[in-house]
């Protein structure tokens, strides 16, 4: 039995009854919470009560919003790789989780969410603030669970950090009556380490490993695609020595950039809609592709019936139900992205692929002339959103965590951006939050404090979450804020643009004054619209001490390049 | 890849607790499969629960729903199977007005030809009886309809696999719940046609 609580301590509280909401609190420290993110109501009460006298221990962070909540913990989670705990209460409070819930499941953020309930007599009965919360989330969390005795509430608990943060993580709801949280028992507190219906991570098959490892071997053209699954398995190191001793070309996901660095030479750059030219281009050239940790998501593999169909396909994955979901994998390599690229390793043979690799530099210098100079270096007036990225980037020296929201600027922020460390990049992939930045940001860099932490966000989605200036005013705490103003939705409307004639149905955004709601928050701010001034702001912005808001005119109708549009192959990639 | 539809029946093992059936459900529904029959029980081991649950998808789809089922945290493993594969079985009854029989109408023949049994003789009603197929139960509903039947109701599929492994020998501790592996699927792949 393993109980972070003093053995000490511990056994006054066999003897002791103590409520369900202590018991909560007293779970929390003992799976080693020290942070949560959260939002009071009725029926979550007597936990906020009893957290009241443990706050030297379990410090609560107030949002301004329970989506804000959410996504704080997901920021949190994902800048130091823990489990991130967020507390609501019933009907609305709960409701308000869904969105991150689902954002948290698709991009597999390891979260322990935790609702107060009506009395369990009255569940069914259409109660003040009664949801099915267990019912509404089910589809989007990895495992959920109500509790209506208090003595439940320990092993509950413990199941979900376990299943949280094991095996492909994802989000667990924990909902608790409000009689549970009141009703007294002994407690004592044991951590869960087996479920006999699940198990996390899958045995490798050896004789996939050397199927692999030969195929890699005879390849001439191979080509590695890695997503989160590298991060989240704490596969960077391997990742690196894997590439380096075969010298295979390398393509992130936008969940698994950072987890090698920006300028590694085999670092060939981004995958998807919006990424780079010669990862996309050549995904339909290489002869034997390797996934690692990534899910085929369409944003990446664009029209799946012409994905790579004259490569062989290695797919090293967690997740049984993600080898062959989209891409029929040739050796399917199930199990842990760390322990499957060591055993690889293992059976490679060193090698080089100077001309391979070429082709790849040759695509970056096509589109360095068509797409990157141009919005790097522009040399029309007015800013893009490029060079602003490009200049943070060179000034911070790929050391920042940059989280970003949903659009045209996060795909500019993801292409541009650069990283030396992983656990650097935090966006919303999967689900496409928009709102998603501001809240992460702020749990970023709860989880992460002595590193610089700046958020990246459009006008549009600035506005979803606006409120939760609010939780960095009366935290205190040092985020940087970056909106890059279209002044429209610019993603929407470059498809409007480009799909829809240019009908540009409800994507002209007139927006407040940015620096005044800041100056109501206490967060100084500044905003340009000229060159000249950029990289004062810029300074100024990174350097100053405590929150600053940078907001930056752009060009209202650029647009993100190259793109492979909706329902083309990756090969068909457009670069302008 | 076998894009036509076909039946399978999809066995499911998992813990008896609130909520997998919901889970389990919304995997189909996601895909916009419609289940077609449902029956849950206890299975041979105490407190393991199986669902046996009769779809039309093609297979592909199904190799996929079966592997999204399985990912559900209770679900110890699952399953699915092409009708060649299994031994399997329904339950129809049948009400009719006690008249239906008075007349001399030749129930008893229908009854006799049918394999089916009489459950019940009331006041005003008799129950009949009959197990099979779905071919078959229909065949007696439409035998038995002229004479007035009052309801009907027929079960979901049960259904054994034609294999002499028990799902214990899956399951057997310390392998309990051992993961479905992809080596396991892409076998079950091979043997259905
Ligand atoms: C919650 C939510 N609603 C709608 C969308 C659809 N959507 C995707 S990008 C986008 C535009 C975002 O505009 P803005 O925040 O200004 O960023 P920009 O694209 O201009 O950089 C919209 C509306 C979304 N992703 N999320």
């Amino acid at each position: 039995m393993e109980s972070a609580i003093e053995p000490a301590k511990a056994k006054i509280e066999k003897k002791l009854k103590i409520s369900g909401s202590e018991a909560l609190v007293r779970s929390l420290l003992a799976e080693g919470v020290d942070l949560m993110f959260g939002y009071p109501g009725g029926a979550i009460m007597p936990v906020y009560d009893a957290m009241y006298d443990f706050q030297d221990q379990l410090h609560h962070v107030l949002t301004r919003h329970e989506q804000g909540a959410i996504h704080a913990a997901q920021g949190f989670a994902r800048a130091t790789g823990k489990v991130g705990v967020v507390l609501a209460t019933s009907g609305p409070g709960a409701t308000n989780l869904i969105t991150g819930i689902a954002d948290a499941m698709i991009d597999s953020t390891p979260l322990v969410c935790i609702t107060g309930q009506v009395f369990s007599t009255l569940l069914g009965t259409d109660a003040f603030q009664e949801t099915d919360v267990v019912g509404i989330s089910i589809p989007v969390t990895k495992w959920n669970h109500q509790v209506t005795r208090a003595e439940e509430i320990p092993e509950a608990i413990a199941k979900a950090f376990y299943i949280a943060k094991s095996g492909r993580p994802g989000p667990v709801l924990i909902d608790i009556t409000k009689d549970a949280q009141v009703q007294e028992f002994d407690f004592s507190y044991k951590k869960c380490e087996e479920i006999r219906s699940y198990h996390p991570i899958p045995a490798l098959d050896k004789s996939m490993v050397e199927k692999a490892a030969k195929l890699i071997n005879e390849a001439k053209k191979p080509y590695l695609l890695f997503g989160q699954g590298v991060i989240l398995s704490h596969a960077e190191a391997e990742l690196k020595a894997f590439i380096e001793k075969t010298g295979i070309p390398a393509a992130w996901t936008i969940l698994g950039l950072s987890a090698l660095e920006s300028n590694h030479p085999l670092n060939v750059g981004m995958l998807g809609m919006h990424g780079n030219y010669g990862p996309n281009l050549l995904t339909n050239d290489c002869d034997v592709l390797i996934a690692v940790g990534m899910r085929f998501d369409d944003r990446v593999t664009g029209k799946v019936s012409d994905y790579a169909t004259q490569a062989k396909i290695i797919h090293l994955e967690v997740d049984p139900s993600e080898i062959d979901k989209i891409i029929k994998a040739d050796v399917p390599l199930l199990g842990d992205a760390k322990i499957g690229l060591k055993a690889l390793l293992e059976k490679v043979k060193p090698n080089e692929h100077k001309e391979w690799l070429q082709r790849f530099r040759d695509c970056d210098k096509k589109e360095y002339e068509k797409v990157i100079k141009d919005e790097l270096y522009p040399s029309k007036p007015e800013l893009t959103m490029g060079e602003v990225i490009r200049m943070i980037a060179e000034k911070t020296a790929g050391d920042a965590i940059i989280v970003t929201d949903v659009g045209q600027h996060q795909m500019v922020t993801c292409r541009y951006s650069k990283f030396i460390k992983s656990k650097s990049n935090i966006t919303s992939g999967g689900l496409g939050t928009m709102g998603f930045c501001l809240p992460a940001a702020i749990g970023a860099k709860m989880g992460a404090p002595d590193r610089q932490v700046i958020g990246v966000i459009g006008d549009g989605g600035f506005q979803m979450t606006i409120q939760e200036l609010g939780t960095i005013f009366q935290t205190e705490i040092d985020v940087k804020i970056l909106i890059l103003n279209n002044q429209f939705l610019g993603m929407v409307r470059q498809w409007q643009q480009m799909f829809f004639d240019k009908r540009y149905s409800a994507t002209e955004m007139v927006n407040p004054d940015f620096q005044k709601i800041s100056a109501g928050y206490g967060i100084e701010s500044r905003k340009i619209d000229s060159r000249d001034v950029l990289e004062d702001a810029i300074d100024t912005f990174l350097n100053h001490k405590g929150s600053y808001l940078l907001e930056v005119i752009v060009g209202k109708e650029n647009n993100v390049f190259p793109m492979v549009p909706a329902g083309c192959a990756v090969s068909e990639i457009i670069l302008e | 890849m076998n894009v036509t539809k076909k039946e399978f029946t999809i066995s499911v093992f998992s813990e008896n607790h609130v909520g997998v059936l919901h889970r389990i459900t919304t995997i189909f529904t996601r895909r916009g499969i419609n289940i077609e029959s449902i029956t849950v029980s206890e299975s041979e081991i105490h407190g393991v629960h199986r669902f046996n649950i009769v779809v039309t998808e093609t297979e592909d789809h199904i190799k996929k729903v079966v592997k999204q089922i399985e990912k559900q945290i209770e679900v110890l493993r699952s399953f699915y199977y092409p009708l060649s594969k299994i031994i399997y079985q329904e339950i129809a009854l049948y009400k009719l007005p006690i008249k239906a029989v008075q007349n001399g109408a030749g129930i008893e023949q229908i009854i006799r030809d049918n394999h089916a049994r009489i459950l019940t003789v009331e006041k005003d009603f008799l129950v009949i009886e009959k197990t099979g197929h779905k071919g078959e139960t229909q065949a007696l509903f439409e035998q038995l309809e002229p004479f007035g039947l009052l309801e009907f109701v027929r079960s979901g599929r049960v259904a054994l696999a034609k294999s002499a492994k028990s799902f214990k020998d899956y399951l057997k501790v310390p392998e309990l719940g051992k993961r479905i592996t992809e080596q396991e699927v892409r076998e079950m792949a091979e043997k259905i046609d």
